[in-house]
């Protein structure tokens, strides 16, 4: 097979795999990551050709300072109440992530994932589109069914698969699904629903609608087709999409250099499709939300598709499945260089004067208090361990508009079994 | 009442249903101003603008996700796979989302949508133009299968399927759009207008999904197939003589049970024909339900006569293809048996 002995004038070839820079036992090493000052990258008017977004993409936009304050030409200029909403709906689902987590660790459900140190992205985004833009998200987006109100309790019911289930005992938890909230169905396959975005999106516009949408994929998934897919069709059709690349950095224990992320950015993908491309500190609640405002803006106004790298960090395991510490150094999450977003836009509250550690701690009592309501509320309707969805016959149902000859036959057969195994 | 061929019939469908409802769309390679490789959405994009008949990328895993995320939200989209044989890129879209929105979502979403594709040998194609991979798609939950075998049907069967609220993968055997090939190919091709199916109505009408069609009444044997291979079983049968019912599945899932029950509680034998490979093909789904269901009125062994289990050779295109000869041999068996 080796041919090098019969090549002896040419150099022996050998295969670079990448490697990230830390694992377990290594001290946390992020001095490799460039953090341009916060408001120092230029913002290009949304209608604005593509190309003049091109530069950006190897930037950072950032408009929280070290001190909290909001600075730069992409400061959004929220007011008091929407910003004190967003930092409560990323508290909101900080304080159910834990919980969740917790009943998971209980018995009380199969599976948990949780967001932590990626709130704004979800929240954020949520309140700078419109309610009814349809969301095409993965699984660490929950921020947008709780920006968007969809009931905690309806939430849990379907992470415990129970009597409450909107979703029938059919998903895996916390593959929500909401029309009325915008929200597809999460698909476990990863990537699939970037396109979908896509096509939604030229279904708007074919439709003269004026709803967007917006899609989500992770940086690990970016190397699946799915992705060269929506950006093709998003581009070539001018789709009024947001696709947003959540670089989390991690896709469970493989590190973003194993899609690519050593070489370039993510947001640099947009270059090559000829697409605005924006680069954004993900964990600063105003950076998301300026950046998706932009990009809905354009959308809206027939001018195309923005691809968005939110750059973030896992701060925990990809899920309850997953214990990080065997792929990567203890605590790396706390050392992230820009910091945590909660806290981020908690300091830039109280520095202007809207916010205060006394009202924070009422704020995270009172959210704590809310959630522990919901889940008495949900576990009366059972949990996947004490009293989980059990409507056999609803099995075969929804497979098709109608149930077909066969459908009905097994179903029989299997309240056969049902029965058989009661006696 | 007008007399078409294939092509023409499922054109036909395509401008009915899009004159009746804007929701519906089309999309895929090639199909918008030059009208598809096979013509079949030839002048839509003429009638009905670009915005609801155009070109895509050549992707078909992108065509498959832009027609699910545009029938989530709505429309009505009928999307081009150019050959059977492409829609590899595709099948994850189809298996993994398309097939399971509905139920996944638990009603949230159901996607009203069409993938048609050209399917099967006969035309020396080689093995990436020939392809029948309609049995990847009947095992999976969620979609149904359609394959029609004459204009009248091709027509009325598409229209079905895009009124269907439920995604269905829709094979056109490509051999047959122009003639109703009976694979005696030494043979010159009749045209279309010489069959009775060829009589199709100029607006709308259905042919119901999941319904076979009895195209020959018989009592010696019952023939189960689809598609191409419905003339060479109509022309086997007549050329050996044997009194053979056949059937036209028309549908695979959710395939008419009924018709195929009776028909062979009737005559007592059983031959399933198809295209494509013989392993895990969709004649050993249908030779399990004939044999579960009607074992007691059997008098011979369930036979398959399909093609080869190998890739479709280019030049031995009539060695692999399950034409007369092989059929009429399988006839003989079954009867003696």
């Amino acid at each position: 097979m080796n041919k090098a002995s019969e090549r002896p004038n040419r150099p022996a070839l050998s295969l670079h795999v990448p490697e990230p820079p830390a694992r377990p036992g290594d001290e946390v090493d992020f001095s490799h990551i460039e953090i341009p000052a916060a408001g120092s990258v230029r913002r290009p008017d949304s209608s604005a050709p593509a190309a003049d977004t091109h530069e950006l993409v190897y930037s950072l936009v950032r408009v929280l300072d070290e001190e909290g304050k909001a600075v730069g030409p992409w400061d959004p200029k929220l007011d008091p109440d929407t910003l004190r909403r967003i930092l409560r709906d990323m508290m909101m689902v900080r304080v159910f992530d834990d919980r969740m987590y917790r009943a998971q660790r209980q018995g009380k459900t199969s599976f948990y994932m949780k967001a932590t140190g990626e709130e704004a992205i979800a929240v954020a985004g949520a309140h700078a589109l419109d309610r009814d833009d349809m969301c095409f998200p993965t699984y660490r987006q929950q921020g947008l069914l709780v920006a968007r109100d969809y009931p905690l309790v309806q939430m849990m019911c379907q992470i415990y698969s129970n009597r409450g289930d909107p979703l029938k005992g059919r998903q895996l938890p916390i593959m929500y699904a909401s029309n009325a909230h915008g929200f597809f169905t999460i698909s476990g396959n990863l990537a699939t629903q970037f396109p979908q975005a896509v096509g939604w999106a030229m279904a708007s516009a074919i439709s003269g609608d004026s709803r967007i949408a917006a899609g989500y994929i992770g940086d690990g998934s970016t190397a699946e087709g799915d992705f060269h897919a929506a950006c093709t069709f998003a581009g070539v059709y001018r789709a009024p999409v947001i696709l947003n690349v959540v670089n989390n950095q991690w896709a469970i224990s493989t590190f973003s250099g194993m899609a690519g992320g050593e070489l370039t950015t993510f947001a640099a993908r947009a270059v090559g499709y000829g697409i605005a491309g924006l680069r954004v500190d993900g964990n600063d609640a105003l950076a998301v939300y300026a950046a998706t405002r932009w990009a809905a803006d354009r959308a809206r106004a027939n001018l195309g598709p923005t691809l968005i790298e939110f750059f973030t960090y896992r701060v925990e395991g990809h899920s309850t499945s997953d214990d990080p510490s065997v792929y990567r150094p203890q605590n790396a999450g706390a050392a992230w260089p820009l910091g945590d977003p909660i806290a981020r836009l908690k300091a830039h509250l109280v520095a202007t004067g809207e916010w205060d550690d006394e009202r924070h701690q009422d704020q995270l009592d009172a959210l704590d208090a809310e959630v522990r309501a919901a889940q008495k509320e949900a576990e009366k309707l059972g949990t996947l361990q004490s009293d989980p969805f059990l409507d056999i016959a609803s099995m075969f149902e929804e497979v098709f508009e109608e149930l077909p000859w066969h459908l009905k036959e097994q179903q029989a057969q299997a309240l056969a079994e049902a029965e058989a195994k009661r006696k | 009442m007008t007399v078409m061929n294939m092509i023409q019939a499922l054109n036909s469908a395509h401008h009915v249903m899009m004159e009746r409802d804007p929701a519906t769309v089309v999309l895929g390679e090639d199909i918008g101003y030059f009208g598809g490789v096979f013509r079949v959405t030839e002048g839509l994009q003429k009638k009905f603008g670009k915005q609801r008949a155009f070109d895509s990328p050549i992707s078909e895993n992108g065509i498959v996700a832009i027609a699910v995320g545009m029938a989530a939200y709505g429309l009505r989209p009928v999307a081009e796979i150019q050959f059977a044989d492409y829609i590899y890129p595709g099948f994850d879209q189809i298996v993994s989302e398309c097939a399971k929105m509905r139920y996944r979502s638990a009603g949230e979403w159901h996607l009203p949508m069409v993938i048609r594709t050209p399917y099967g040998g006969g035309i020396f194609g080689g093995q990436t133009h020939s392809q029948s991979p309609e049995a990847l798609f009947t095992h999976v939950a969620g979609i149904k299968t359609v394959i029609p075998s004459n204009p009248y049907d091709a027509k009325g069967l598409l229209i079905s399927a895009i009124e269907d609220n439920d995604p269905v993968v829709f094979f056109e055997p490509k051999r047959i759009y122009n003639g109703p090939f009976d694979g005696f190919y030494e043979r010159p091709v009749t045209p279309w207008a010489r069959h009775p199916a060829a009589e199709v109505p100029d607006g709308h009408y259905t042919v119901p999904l999941g319904k076979a069609a009895i195209v020959r009444e018989g009592e010696a044997i019952t023939i189960l197939a689809y598609g191409t291979m419905v003339h060479v079983a109509l022309a086997t049968a007549a050329a050996e003589g044997v009194d053979a019912e056949v059937i036209d599945l028309r549908t695979l899932v959710p395939v008419d049970i009924e018709t195929i029950e009776e028909s062979v509680k009737k005559t007592g034998r059983c031959l399933v024909v198809h295209e494509a490979t013989r392993t895990s093909g969709f004649g050993a789904e249908l030779a399990a339900l004939v044999q579960e269901r009607c074992f007691y009125h059997l008098e011979a062994p369930v036979i398959r006569v399909t093609g080869w289990d190998t890739p479709y050779p280019h030049s031995m295109e009539w060695a692999y293809f399950p034409g007369p000869v092989r059929l009429g041999l399988a006839l003989k068996k079954a009867l003696e048996d």
